[in-house]
């Protein structure tokens, strides 16, 4: 399980945008997986996914990360900022844009 | 399995007394549920921490035996602004 918090701090800290998610940003394999992905490609930025599925260590380590039961979780900037639903209250009230680098749109 | 919408109110304001809880069961098959908790408890907590509170009262049930729960929390005087 070490060994999981130490790639996921490696990860966390070589990706300005980063978000672990159940499958991949082509194929999503959960919704609100696909509504977090939805939300980053509607901001034009580019950010890295990774597939917990993949990895059953990353899985439950990430959980663990930031005491945060649920997939996905996006971090910016070495910061956990939370899951989809966070992710869309910050979206619409325009602090993700603002986050990101990007203007509102 | 899933969990009835009671279930879930009784065991957030089992943790959070004053909460305000509002349950839909978004497709009928009591597995996806939206919530929208308001407590006065969550007065200066960041968003990631008013959700941690919730997930904690629901005590790891969360991303297993409970899929999939939207999630809204607000302080009381956040709902009047937001």
């Amino acid at each position: 399980m070490a060994e999981a918090r130490e790639q996921i701090e490696e990860i966390v800290r070589s990706n300005e945008i980063v978000l672990f998610m159940k499958g991949t940003e082509l194929f999503p394999q959960c919704g609100f997986s696909s509504r977090a992905v939805a939300i980053l490609e509607h901001l034009q930025v580019p950010f890295k996914t990774v597939d917990v599925l993949q990895d059953p260590q990353i899985r439950e380590g990430i959980k663990e990360y930031s005491d945060w039961p649920t997939i996905p979780q996006l971090y910016v900037k070495g910061q956990f900022v939370g899951g989809s639903d966070i992710m869309m209250e910050m979206f619409e009230s325009g602090e993700l844009q603002q986050l990101v680098g990007t203007q509102a749109a | 399995m899933g969990m009835s919408a009671q279930q879930i109110e009784r065991l957030i304001k089992g943790e959070i007394p004053d909460a305000e809880v509002t349950i839909v069961d978004l497709a009928g098959d009591g597995d996806h549920y939206s919530a929208l908790v308001v407590s006065r408890t969550f007065a200066g907590l960041s968003r990631v921490q008013q959700h941690q509170k919730v997930y904690s009262a629901l005590g790891g049930r969360m991303g297993g035996e409970l899929h999939a729960l939207q999630l809204k929390t607000a302080a009381p005087e956040e709902m009047d602004s937001g």
